[in-house]
């Protein structure tokens, strides 16, 4: 438990937008953005279909340092069209990723820290945004062969369809009691499976599901912190000094297999049920 | 969505640009740079249509009131409620006069 | 005319692809994996290959994941059938090929799906694709059906070249249309005129191809029950892959970047490229 003190002295991470997320992360002065609003690259498919754009299409590309290391920040803005990906900021993501990897090949150690507030693909662009996805898991999978590549799901849009799958190609995932993670979004599964399945609107069994506290007791992600930039910050450079893990999560399909075995199908799950069984088993 | 157009008489450009805000529900984004001496212009994309007087009110009492350096501004707006636009505006102020930490 | 004998079309060009190797007693359905992930060892261009396809198992014991979705069990096995290949040829000269055969009509729905982590799983098989592309071996998918959102981020979407039969039934997209139209507050056939002028929301296949994420777009004549001439040419298209992939030095995806409808994923990273260095 905090104190008053305690309290007092904590900045909430989650209470600021993509930029200054990504700014409190970098070393203080390190900050310099690419492709910014003022560079105005917009989406064209939003504005072709009568929606207002956001001047940097809700992705912030950020260079800078971590810990004195030459690093990279891509920050999603939850607040504007949930945070969904479309071929600009897609593009962003998985552009600057790319260029991180290719420094690494030539001996500079760039390293890569995800903010994921997102819906996954923004339905407007669909196959642009579904492509752009598969970019993004693409150069995760090169970038993390050298450096840690970082996600974080701060909360409180959350990181859900294929943006899931690329916090699941992370070195490690950092999450706090406001993040939820999953690939399919509660409304989505309702309508597909129906209510007894999955009642979107009952908001305790959604969290005991999704919830960063769940995730992080079935072992799904590396850490749970409190809503505090110093904490982040803190976890970040932990992280980066482990350097990137000898088997990523991504790759203990064996032992993944191994708990499904163990997992009785003709149930329905409870959360208490997947914590032992990834206790156990991971 | 609807496109408006509005100018103000101003002093000389400012210095520097500034943003504020989001285009999320409710709010909008501010986006303002130097303007040519003597005139600042509001350029407003909004999700909402049929609200011109509304703009206009508005932005007269913000940007014509006290004598301001001239701007270039562009807003994106998704819904915000004129207290909203009056602070979000007031903040890019707030940043450019501060000599913002923009580049 | 569903019935419970009728093959996917998965399961039916898988069959058709592995015909060569069965004739010369190459061909090899894998043990060891789900009956809802179909694992065929078989020739490709007169070399060996893995041949992977998903398909419905109404006795999956997964309720959500019985019709061809990708599930937790899918994934997961996806990542093992690739990775059994990438371990087996690691340290020798020549990379086999990976084909994944699409057919997926979307990831599993589900409550158990959720709580057990299926975006974990497809992360699986999606990093497994990607590392055995990385890694050197000819990656290429097929898509003879649906490939829907994160069963095709799962299964295929990671290969160095896609090709795609030329076929009303056959459809790339984020989410179906029903469902689309309910998240975007329109009708389907509001849907439908908007997909008209956005290509990307387009649901045919031509219209995906003009994103340039295709490398082939191919025309066959059967593409339920594919006859002797269909497989020749899907196959020549196969072996005409593998050679243009093994004529490459780029292992990333970028082959797939350059079209007019997608000017803008290509000027991002050129000016990305242009403010990296301060």
């Amino acid at each position: 438990m905090m104190n008053t003190a305690e309290l007092l002295k904590r900045e909430s991470f989650i209470e600021l937008g993509a930029r200054e997320r990504a700014r409190s992360l970098l070393d203080p002065g390190s900050f310099r953005e690419l492709i910014g609003p003022f560079d105005r690259l917009t989406s064209p498919w939003l504005a072709a279909q009568g929606v207002v754009t956001q001047a940097d299409d809700g992705v912030v590309v950020a260079r800078g340092r971590i810990a004195g290391q030459p690093a990279v920040v891509l920050a999603i803005e939850g607040a504007y069209q949930g945070g969904s990906m479309g071929e600009v900021g897609g593009a962003k993501i998985a552009g600057a990723l790319e260029l991180a990897a290719e420094d690494n090949r030539r001996g500079i150690p760039t390293r890569a820290v995800i903010l994921f507030e997102t819906g996954g693909v923004r339905l407007q662009e669909a196959n642009l945004g579904l492509a752009a996805i598969a970019e993004i898991h693409a150069a995760i999978a090169d970038l993390r062969r050298y450096q840690p590549v970082i996600g974080i799901v701060a909360g409180t849009v959350g990181c859900f369809g294929g943006m899931s799958i690329a916090a699941g190609l992370c070195s490690y995932l950092i999450v706090t009691r406001e993040a939820r993670l999953g690939l399919n979004g509660p409304q989505v599964i309702e309508q597909e499976a129906g209510i007894e399945e999955y009642d979107s609107r009952d908001r305790p069994f959604i969290w005991s599901i999704t919830g960063g506290e769940q995730r992080f007791a079935s072992k799904l992600v590396d850490a749970y912190l409190e809503d505090d930039v110093g904490a982040m910050r803190a976890s970040v450079h932990e992280f980066i000094r482990m350097g990137a893990p000898a088997r990523h999560r991504s790759d203990r399909e064996a032992d993944f297999l191994a708990c499904m075995e163990r997992v009785d199908a003709a149930e329905q799950a409870r959360p208490e049920t997947v914590r032992a069984i990834y206790q156990k088993g991971l | 969505m609807e496109q408006l157009n509005f100018t103000f008489p101003a002093l000389d450009p400012a210095s520097g640009r500034a943003l504020a805000g989001v285009v999320g529900s409710g709010d909008l984004e501010v986006l303002a740079e130097p303007g040519a001496a003597g005139t600042t212009t509001v350029s407003v994309t909004t999700s909402v249509t049929g609200m011109g007087r509304v703009w206009e009110a508005v932005l007269t009492r913000v940007l014509a009131a006290t004598p301001l350096p001239a701007t270039k501004i562009e807003i994106n707006d998704f819904g915000a409620t004129p207290g909203v636009v009056r602070m979000r505006i007031e903040q890019a102020f707030e940043e450019l006069t501060g000599s913002g930490r923009e580049a | 005319m569903a019935h419970e004998t009728e093959i996917s079309r998965g399961a039916a060009w898988l069959a058709a692809l592995a015909r060569d190797g069965a004739t010369t007693g190459g061909a090899a359905t894998v043990a060891g994996h789900p009956a809802s992930v179909q694992v065929v060892d078989a020739a490709l261009a007169g070399e060996p290959a893995r041949f992977i396809a998903v398909v419905p198992d109404p006795r999956n014991p997964f309720p959500r994941a019985r019709r061809g979705e990708v599930g937790l069990v899918e994934g997961w096995a996806l990542a093992r059938a690739v990775r059994e290949v990438v371990a087996a040829d690691t340290g020798t000269s020549r990379r086999r090929p990976i084909v994944a055969v699409i057919d997926v009509t979307s990831q599993a729905y589900g409550r158990r799906e959720e709580a057990y982590g299926i975006h974990q799983a497809l992360a699986s098989a999606a990093a497994a694709y990607a590392d055995a592309r990385l890694a050197g071996h000819p990656v290429i998918g097929l898509i003879v059906g649906k490939a829907m959102s994160g069963a095709l981020l799962a299964h295929g979407y990671q290969a160095n070249r896609l090709i795609a039969l030329d076929d009303p039934q056959v459809m790339v997209h984020a989410m179906g249309k029903a469902a689309a139209a309910r998240v975007t507050l329109r009708s389907v056939e509001q849907l439908e005129a908007l997909a008209e002028k956005i290509p990307p929301m387009a649901y045919d296949i031509a219209s995906f191809a003009r994103l340039g994420l295709l490398w082939r777009l191919l025309p066959v004549s059967r593409p339920d029950a594919p006859d002797a001439a269909d497989i020749d040419r899907v196959e020549r298209c196969l072996a005409e892959a593998l050679d243009d992939i093994r004529a490459d030095e780029r292992r990333d995806l970028s082959s797939r970047l350059g079209q007019p409808d997608r000017r803008l994923s290509l000027e991002v990273r050129e000016r990305l490229r242009a403010g990296w260095e301060a």
